[in-house]
């Protein structure tokens, strides 16, 4: 009590609460920049940094591959009948919302589900949210190790006389630098996710 | 005296039977799905004048009908067969995207918007006996924004 008086503890206490609002901030950005995104900013997370999965053309697609538009990112299985197609549907809304700033701007569906999930169905699936839209996939090894890299969980659930995938509703966004920025969570409307990709399309288009 | 009261009972619980059976399906609606897809949902909302249990369902286009439920569990989608669904007397009860669907499982076909899908549903209702009734829903698209018809009720 005698070494650590009110106003030292007061002072401790403001400390620790600038030094809060600095990290959840970022190192160098004002406290202007919390309020900027209606998503989670999670610029700087350790993880969900890239991937390495299949496009249905046969072809390996990573991050680097997206550079110069605003991705988004959903990990979700075709025969789900409500939470995926809502998050893409979000997505096509969220492009059509955009009107020019639209073309760079993108989504990517990766399957938990590659035994289902064929490349030939993953095609016709994201086309018909959007001809720009590509589903990817993998073995089930790298399924495991892309979605473990975005912190993904999943997990094949038999029901019935089936299997469905359990997974999480969050869709992550890179900027056109192919940086992680945002988590998004499945409840964000539309109208929302489009002003935070705007923003991340205008950062990009003013720095050189 | 037994045969009157006997009678009395079977005439009673005709009447009951046939007043029983009254569940109002509204805009039941399936997505449609693409080429090869084996699965998908079917929406509509429900209401019975007198307590119902939702426990079937059957359609020429899929090899299963099943009663399921959505879940988010900390971010996580969580999808889940039940065996039946409890339709309040009197309340509506809504199938839709983030809570209940009939998922049509084993497509037989490919459900492309602007098709019309049958589905017969199985209920239950006080009296333990089964009722059904034939939906035709139709199809829209994989991309439909689904605007709740009933937001303003909840």
């Amino acid at each position: 009590m005698r070494f650590f008086p009110q106003s030292r503890w007061r002072a401790l206490s403001l400390l620790i609460l600038c030094c809060s609002v600095s990290l959840l901030a970022g190192c160098d950005r004002s406290s202007e920049a919390l309020a900027r995104f209606h998503s989670i900013d999670i610029t700087g997370a350790p993880y969900g940094h890239d991937f390495r999965l299949r496009a249905p053309d046969g072809s390996e697609r990573t991050v680097a591959d997206f550079r110069g538009k605003a991705v988004l990112v959903f990990f979700g299985f075709t025969q789900c009948p409500d939470v995926c197609p809502t998050a893409l549907t979000r997505a096509a809304d969220v492009k059509r919302l955009l009107g020019k700033q639209g073309e760079r701007f993108l989504a990517v569906f990766i399957t938990v589900d590659p035994e289902r999930d064929t490349p030939a169905i993953l095609r016709e699936y994201t086309q018909a949210f959007d001809p720009s839209f590509i589903g990817l996939s993998g073995d089930l090894a790298q399924t495991q190790k892309t979605a473990s890299d975005f912190r993904v969980h999943y997990a094949k659930v038999p029901t019935g006389s089936s299997y469905t995938m359990d997974h999480t509703a969050t869709s992550y966004v890179f900027d056109p630098t192919g940086t992680l920025r945002l988590a998004v969570s499945h409840t964000t409307t539309a109208n929302d996710l489009a002003a935070d990709i705007s923003a991340l399309l205008k950062d990009a288009a003013a720095s050189p | 005296m037994n045969l009157k009261h006997n009678l009395i009972a079977i005439l009673i619980t005709s009447v009951a039977s046939l007043a029983v059976a009254q569940v109002t399906i509204s805009e039941p609606w399936v997505r449609a799905t693409v080429p090869q897809q084996k699965a998908t949902g079917a929406f509509m909302q429900l209401k019975a004048d007198q307590s119902m249990r939702l426990v079937a369902g059957k359609s020429p286009v899929a090899g299963v009908v099943e009663i399921h439920e959505m879940a988010m569990d900390n971010g996580v989608m969580k999808m889940r067969q039940i065996p039946g669904i409890e339709i309040p007397a009197g309340q509506t009860l809504a199938l839709k995207p983030g809570s209940y669907h009939v998922m049509l499982l084993d497509l037989k076909q490919q459900v492309k918007d602007g098709d019309t899908v049958p589905i017969t549903l199985e209920f239950v209702g006080l009296d333990n006996k089964k009722h059904t009734m034939e939906i035709k829903a139709p199809a829209r698209p994989l991309n439909a924004s689904v605007a709740p018809p009933d937001a303003h009720k909840h």
